[in-house]
């Protein structure tokens, strides 16, 4: 068992714009790309060109229909990646004290030097955010690019997840959730941002922003000028012509 | 409790070179940062003016096509049957020497039995002035198969479409709507606009059978029937004019509304009216007279009658308030109820009416009348091959500028903004040139935009020049040439034989041909004396795709990390609204093939043919090369005086658009991130066509060499030409066959007719289509080793009255079948989609042995390509022709009037057709670099 530190000064996440998210797949690259030279382990792949390719990921959107009872079916993008929970599971679940939160900010890391790779943590996590990654025996996960935010040898404004920077509908938002002005905070609030699954009792800290209301705008429908088979288009043209 | 001491600022890289990125035609800045010399992290450009920063999904993955398995490694000659495989290594020297002893006799005795054409090319400005210099008149690019619908009805309507040619004012638009948009195109700057709508909740509208992607984010939605997006437009705009909801200010002054339609009967009937000195004129309200289409202070009117004349404007009301453009009418054939079509046109006239912005910003027309401000209507449009992939896919274009038209929202703040060098009417660009001298340069560049019957491309016999056929009376405003004709026309030897077919970045073998399986056929045939039909294939491609196998000879291309590119204003720029653009690649790594004869960029190639063949432009006067390379051209080539590819940094180093050759050019786009922009003033921001300062300052950047006003061509002299001598006017008369379909599709004014896919159709109920995905490009994405894990896959995605009407379950396939052939697919079920329309992603299917994938591949076993069920051409006519299954009026491929029926089969393993594999030309990939 592994010690959560408790309420933490800062609480980074991302809220993520349901709305907004078109399923473009840009942050699951740009993510795989960092962290494959980033933090930790490479993220490997197995037989990338073989019959079967699998590989490390530690973000991919999913995209599933939905089918109001009152209006025409849609698709919502679902970008899923650890949500960094204040009561974070995999944590506590953990034998050698490998996974861990951070106390300063909350960030839910795998101390991969301490970790043997036995996938509790994987197996505690409800959100399926964990993968195992075969080629180094040790588990990934969403690092929120904590080897980003803080790096005095990136210009300030990349100091952020390499999946924000990316995100070319600028669907995904980086900040601190303990502080109610932040523009993750702000936005979660006016957009009615929620938490996944709450009722587990994991209080993730990232949030979804939900899609907006879709369908017909309410417009008063045109009224004709006239009615043409009775003027013929030689009324309709003086009608017309007579408001320039 | 204690917790690791992380490093929290580690090293990023060696070093960052910023280049543009080619994962896509979008042509995204990219720092490519490198550890110990290779590439270990690509990102986007901040400061680039297409991706401001973002990366999409393939642009990220970059860093593995870098070191895919797939890449090629050393030129190829064939060594057994075309098509088995059988190829063996060959120095580059013997490569070129064996290229120039095909192509030296074919340019001294007959250059068109060479054709030239180029697939997803970013260099056409090179590589049709290569062309030209050879002399074929058989040149072109592919846009005759993706989207010249779109490209030809923008320019021949607004002097510009969308893409390169303009966007949306995203800053400032409030109601934005998308008409069969793809996921792709283009890729980031829309992703980046929808973001800046959905920011301040702007309102954005889907018309697209298809609801992913983002349609799905679109506040609505409107499933509507392939096809028939023209007849929803002419809906949208008899609603309108009913309604007296058009921008009359704005059609009188900036539009041909007012000019006079001759109605004498004879040869002139429907042509615009001019006077004596051979000018357009109007009617002035002040006056009742005539006056200048261009004076200062005339106000033209759109009532008037002169000489039993009427204007464009009368013409327009009496079409678009015709009954059958009622919504009611229309409703069924689009799928979309009445009500809906009433309240998108309602909800348009409100944004667009009651909405309206002013710009706070003086401007001078070029009448010389001076305006206090830029008054706005803030509704705005996008649109791409949904509607333009269909053989009424022209005038739907057109149709829809003109929706954009009536509602005041091109080139004026929250609506439509051109990006430079657009906007350029019809008058601005070359016509084609098709005069063929043995020994000599063809007398012009090859590509243009028609006038007339008098410009096409017809020998005195009345046959075609082309071997593609452009530029004809089956296609007369072919103006991106039709790429897709080219193997079935050499094969079928119509108009005549070829002797060499020379390709660039084209998978003709697999996903970018019609008919796959046939084409794959005639590349292989022979004739009766034993040899192939189609004599010699010459190939350049960076990586084993399925063509490579189909070639005689292999120049194998570099990936786009490694090579010397230039993204031209002469070509297909990068501007913005605000910023005319232009920008390069360089070598960030060296192209590295150890042990092999290795890999050049075709362009640097292209100059060494041309030098060894003596083409006049690429030698010195004592016979030498010009240029050294690519790089080389770039910097060096005078286009005209003061003109050369690149706007930037020329002469001594600080002259924009116009200026002498700078050797140190490159470095100097190099030290600027790659690109350049030169800014056009604030006051030319809008009413780019008609405002004196723009047209000064595109002068002085060297778009024009002359100020080019022009009113918006509503009623489209050019197509009236065509419609007459359909009738019979003039000397030169198509064939009686094509008659009515000429008098048909080149209405002068915006019109619909169905998809001629729609004839023949019978027993085939369905519609079926192709999106790209955003993470996949054509047949480049599968060999990348990340992408291919995102979408290795991919479904017939069956809507809900198909899926539960025949039972479909999870794992079955379907029989696929079309009047063409029969395929059978894996299928998915899908309810957000039109209910008679079936689609799939473009180019996940591969042929076994293809891009160095495993043979049981998902792709190769599961995958499936549409085209197989897509005739290229359509059914016999009475006269026992074939016609391309192309847009009548440009010869776009119709690849969106495919019909179909859909039959479930129950579970299968693999999908049908089922190719046998093409021998490697390249070892099969196995761990990732």
């Amino acid at each position: 068992m592994t010690m959560l530190p408790g309420p933490t000064p800062k609480k980074l996440g991302l809220a993520i714009d349901l709305d907004t998210c078109v399923g473009c797949q840009a942050c699951v690259t740009a993510c795989k790309g960092w962290n494959d030279q980033g933090y930790g382990a490479p993220l490997s792949d197995q037989n990338p060109y073989g019959a079967d390719p699998s590989g490390t990921f530690l973000n991919r959107v999913h995209s599933y229909e939905v089918q109001p009872a009152d209006a025409p079916a849609q698709l919502v993008n679902f970008p899923r990646s650890c949500l960094h929970c204040e009561s974070a599971p995999c944590v506590t679940v953990c034998p050698t004290g490998a996974s861990y939160k951070r106390a300063e900010d909350g960030i839910v890391l795998v101390n991969e030097d301490a970790c043997i790779g036995c996938g509790l943590c994987a197996w505690a996590c409800p959100y399926g955010a964990r993968e195992l990654d075969p080629a180094a025996g040790v588990m990934k996960k969403c690092t929120l690019c904590v080897d980003r935010i803080y790096n005095d040898n990136l210009p300030e404004e990349d100091r952020e997840p390499a999946c924000v920077r990316t995100c070319p509908t600028n669907a995904r938002h980086f900040g601190d959730f303990a502080d109610p002005d932040s523009k993750v905070s702000r936005l979660a609030a006016e957009r009615g941002g929620f938490a996944l699954m709450p009722d587990l009792g994991t209080k993730p800290v990232n949030r979804y922003l939900p899609p907006r209301r879709k369908g017909a705008a309410e417009a008063s429908p045109l009224a004709p000028l006239l009615d043409i088979r009775a003027t013929g288009l030689a009324g309709w043209l003086d009608r017309v012509l007579g408001k320039i | 409790m204690s917790q690791p001491q992380l490093n929290l600022s580690p090293a990023v890289s060696d070093e960052i070179r910023k280049t543009t990125c080619y994962m896509c035609a979008c042509r995204c800045g990219i720092n490519v940062h490198l550890k110990s010399g290779k590439v270990s992290y690509i990102e986007g450009n901040r400061d680039h003016p297409v991706n401001k920063g973002v990366l999409c999904a393939k642009g990220a993955s970059g860093i593995m096509q870098v070191t895919a398995p797939s890449r090629l490694r050393a030129p190829l000659r064939r060594v057994g049957p075309r098509g088995s495989g059988a190829f063996e290594e060959i120095s580059w020297e013997e490569a070129l020497q064996t290229a120039v002893g095909w192509l030296k006799p074919l340019r001294e005795t007959a250059p068109e039995k060479l054709a030239f054409f180029t697939g997803r090319d970013q260099s056409q400005s090179f590589t049709g002035w290569w062309a030209q210099a050879f002399g074929t008149p058989n040149y072109a690019a592919h846009g005759g198969f993706c989207s010249v619908n779109m490209a030809a009805g923008g320019i021949y309507t607004i002097g510009g479409a969308f893409w390169e040619f303009g966007q949306p004012d995203w800053e400032r638009t409030k109601l934005f709507l998308m008409f069969g948009v793809a996921e792709d195109h283009d890729s980031n700057p829309i992703k980046i606009g929808l973001g800046k709508l959905k920011a301040r909740g702007a309102r954005v509208i889907g018309v697209n059978p298809i609801r992913s992607g983002y349609n799905a984010v679109a506040d609505d939605w409107y499933g509507i029937t392939p096809g028939t997006d023209g007849l929803l437009i002419l809906s949208l705009i008899h609603c309108l004019f009913e309604a007296g909801k058009i921008d009359l200010d704005y059609l009188a002054r900036w539009t041909n509304a007012p000019l006079l339609v001759n109605e004498t009967e004879g040869p002139e009937k429907g042509l615009i009216l001019k006077n004596a000195e051979s000018q357009p004129f109007v009617i002035d309200r002040r006056t009742g007279a005539p006056a200048p289409w261009d004076g200062k202070g005339v106000q033209p009117d759109l009532g008037a009658t002169w000489q039993g004349h009427r204007t464009v404007f009368q013409h327009m009301a009496e079409r678009y308030l015709a009954p059958e453009y009622a919504p009611e009418a229309v409703a069924d054939r689009c799928g979309i109820p009445a009500a809906r079509i009433r309240g998108l046109a309602a909800e348009l006239a409100r944004v667009a009416f009651d909405q309206a912005i002013e710009l706070p910003i003086a401007w001078t027309d070029f009448r010389g009348d001076a305006h206090t401000s830029m008054p706005g209507r803030p509704v705005s449009f996008h649109a791409m091959r949904g509607i333009s992939a269909h053989s009424n896919g022209f005038q739907t274009a057109r149709a829809l500028h003109l929706l954009q038209i009536v509602l005041g929202t091109v080139e004026v703040p929250g609506g439509y903004r051109f990006k430079p060098p657009y906007p350029k009417p019809v008058e601005a660009h070359p016509t084609p040139h098709f005069g063929v001298v043995p020994g000599k340069a063809l007398n012009g560049p090859h590509l243009g935009y028609v006038r007339g019957p008098e410009q096409l491309a017809l020998n005195a016999d009345g046959s075609a020049v082309r071997i593609d056929k452009g530029f004809t009376w089956e296609n007369p405003f072919s103006a991106h040439g039709m790429m897709h004709m080219l193997i079935p026309n050499a094969h079928a030897g119509d108009p005549y034989r070829i002797d060499t077919m020379f390709l660039y970045m084209a998978n003709m073998a697999w996903n970018s041909s019609m008919n796959t399986a046939k084409v794959m056929e005639m590349l292989t045939d022979k004739g009766e004396d034993g040899e192939y039909i189609i004599p010699r294939i010459i190939y350049s491609d960076a990586y084993a795709s399925e063509m490579v196998a189909y070639a005689d000879l292999i120049l194998p291309d570099t990936t786009y990390l490694e090579r010397h590119d230039c993204i031209s204003l002469l070509d297909r720029p990068i501007s913005e609204p605000d910023a005319a653009g232009d920008s390069i690649r360089w070598p960030v790594v060296e192209p590295d093939r150890p042990g092999h004869a290795g890999v050049r960029g075709f362009q640097s190639v292209l100059l060494d043919l041309g030098a060894r063949l003596g083409l006049a432009p690429m030698v010195k006067e004592d016979g030498t090369p010009r240029y050294a390379d690519y790089a080389d051209y770039i910097v060096n080539h005078i286009r005209r005086p003061g003109v050369g590819p690149l706007i930037g940094f020329r002469g001594d180093g600080t002259q924009e658009g116009r200026g002498p050759a700078n050797p140190d050019q490159m470095a100097a786009y190099i030290a600027n991130g790659g690109f350049y922009q030169a800014h056009v003033p604030e006051e030319a921001s809008f009413y780019k066509p008609w405002n004196a300062g723009y047209q000064d300052w595109a002068v002085a950047t060297s778009f024009y060499e002359s100020p080019q006003p022009y009113l918006f061509s509503i009623w489209s002299e050019p197509m009236r030409k065509f419609q007459l001598a359909a009738e019979g006017h003039g000397a030169i008369q198509p064939p009686d066959a094509l008659r009515a379909r000429l008098q048909q599709a080149m209405d002068p004014l915006p019109g619909w007719y169905p998809p001629f896919g729609d004839a023949g159709a019978e027993g085939f109920p369905v519609h079926a289509l192709t999106q790209r995905p955003m993470d996949m490009y054509h047949s480049w994405g599968s060999q990348n080793a990340w992408l291919r894990q995102i979408r290795g896959r991919n479904f017939l995605y069956l809507p809900t009255k198909i899926w539960e009407g025949q039972g479909f379950q999870d794992g079955d396939y379907a029989r696929v079948t079309s009047p063409n052939g029969e395929i059978t697919v894996p299928v998915a079920h899908m309810a957000a989609l039109n209910e008679n329309t079936v689609w799939t992603w473009n180019a996940i299917g591969k042929r076994k042995g293809a891009w160095a994938l495993d043979e049981g591949a998902s792709e190769a076993k599961e995958g499936f390509l549409l085209n197989h069920l897509i005739s290229e051409l359509l059914p016999e006519q009475a006269d026992g022709q074939r016609w391309s299954n192309s847009d009548p009026v440009t010869g776009q491929a119709a690849w969106f009037d495919l019909r179909v029926k859909v039959e479930r089969v129950g579970p299968r393993d693999h999908a049908e057709p089922a190719f046998p594999a093409i021998p490697r030309v390249v070892a099969k990939g196995e761990g990732r670099a």
